[in-house]
């Protein structure tokens, strides 16, 4: 069967690209598209390592098809950083050791920006139930959110 | 990743989503995929034909007025929540909605999914049943409405026919003095399926006692089960204890849950009373500021 041309933007910049109709999102982002900083953990929704937001809502790309993305706005962890500029999140995740293998680390980023964008003062509590679909087998959770609240303190102190 | 390759449709209208079930066998809606990829992942194969019914603006749509709400069947978990009219107007059933999945699942799943999927242990359904919501269904010959408690016919089993789709929810509005809520549990704090859900409805008199009430038990029979007894025992009561104490031995009898790992029958029996009290307590409490 033909492949599927699908027409999207990722992270602002209009991206064409050629699929099965069963692909997902993230099969497509770390094949083809080769943007590797999207990682695959479980492939079933479970893990949070393929988070991406698509059209300002956070979700996982192992549970988008490709083809979904047709005319959508797609942004993954690529396009967090301001070129070299690190966002208060990554700072401080690199600040406080907030992680070993890294595999979730792409993941935890991308949600802990939208969980901050969403919400600039969270309470510890919240910052955990927020991030509950993001698996970390290395480190315990703990330097990952002390890195995230501490980047909600960064980003108030800026915005002031 | 299989040989075969699944054709990739995205109608833009309810015929169009409607033409393309009739027509093949192996078509599947996908709405939030949080069901139906994973399926596919765990080996179920992939469907010939997928059909994305998110660009039907019908089915993303949200409407709210005097009479009630009616909402899309594909607006996903955390535009539901993120509604602050919904989460006032209806708090039970945003609970239950907030407790599906992740945050992530959240932006996908839907309740028409968790509704076609036919779990047991679906969160949204009790909470949904509590409020009288209702599913229309269109299909090749039209529109019929089927109210939530009806649809679900078994495990993995609805009334849904070749052809047709959920297309939107309906939830009358409360009436006055009246509110829902929904507990579950789970052996941790997120991410875990129910092992006992209960959604409980109440209405009070011009007295402050419960003139009706709706209780709803999910994860402990084959599908959700509205338990009768046990709203009798709530009616016309203020949540004595012995009122409280009947609607949970109601809701103990009325169970009829397996042996799992994730709970024994005894305790999901025992856990189907604590919830029961539980949330009429908090729907109570609910209706009694309104």
């Amino acid at each position: 069967m033909a492949k599927l041309r699908v027409e999207t933007t990722i992270n602002g910049e209009e991206t064409e690209f050629l699929c099965s109709g069963q692909d997902s999102l993230l099969d497509v982002l770390r094949g083809p598209l080769a943007m590797t900083g999207t990682k695959e953990g479980c492939t079933t929704g479970d893990c949070g390592a393929c988070s991406i937001v698509l059209d300002g809502r956070l979700v996982p790309s192992c549970l988008v098809l490709a083809a979904e993305a047709e005319g959508r706005v797609v942004e993954t962890i690529e396009g967090v950083a301001d070129g070299q500029k690190l966002t208060a999140v990554q700072q401080q995740f690199l600040e406080h050791g907030a992680l070993q293998c890294g595999i979730c680390t792409p993941g935890f980023i991308i949600a802990a920006e939208k969980l901050l964008e969403k919400n600039p003062d969270p309470t510890e509590e919240e910052a955990r139930y927020y991030l509950a679909g993001n698996l970390c087998r290395c480190t315990g959770y703990d330097k990952i959110i002390r890195a995230v609240l501490d980047a909600a303190a960064v980003r108030r102190e800026e915005r002031a | 990743m299989t040989l075969e390759t699944s054709r990739f449709e995205s109608p833009t209208d309810v015929e169009g989503a409607v033409a393309l079930l009739a027509a093949e066998g192996g078509a599947k809606v996908l709405s939030g995929g949080t069901d139906l990829l994973v399926q596919m992942r765990l080996g179920a194969g992939a469907p010939q034909v997928f059909v994305d019914v998110k660009r039907i603006p019908r089915l993303m749509a949200v409407r709210l007025g005097s009479e009630g709400l009616t909402i899309g069947a594909s607006v996903p978990a955390a535009e539901i929540f993120e509604n602050e009219s919904i989460r006032s107007l209806w708090p039970g059933v945003a609970e239950a909605t907030d407790l599906i999945g992740s945050t992530q699942v959240q932006g996908r799943a839907t309740w028409s999914g968790n509704l076609c999927n036919a779990s047991p242990a679906a969160d949204s359904v009790p909470a949904l049943m509590a409020c009288g919501a209702v599913a229309v269904i269109a299909g090749p010959s039209g529109e019929r409405r089927v109210s939530v408690d009806a649809f679900i016919k078994g495990p993995g089993k609805t009334v849904l026919r070749r052809g047709e789709l959920v297309v939107e929810f309906e939830i009358p509005a409360p009436p006055p003095r009246s509110a829902d809520a929904y507990l579950r549990l789970i052996p941790r704090t997120e991410m875990d399926i129910a092992v006992v859900g209960a959604g409980v409805q109440v209405e009070l008199d011009d007295g402050g006692a419960i003139a009706s009430a709706r209780v709803v038990l999910g994860a402990v029979a084959p599908t959700a089960l509205f338990v009768e007894a046990a709203a009798s025992a709530l009616i016309g009561s203020r949540l004595e204890d012995a009122a409280l104490d009947a609607a949970a031995a109601a809701s103990r009898a009325a169970a009829t849950p397996i042996d799992d790992r994730r709970g024994t029958i005894a305790y999901r029996k025992k856990i189907a009373g604590v919830l029961t009290t539980r949330a009429a307590k908090i729907a109570f409490e609910r209706a009694q500021a309104r």
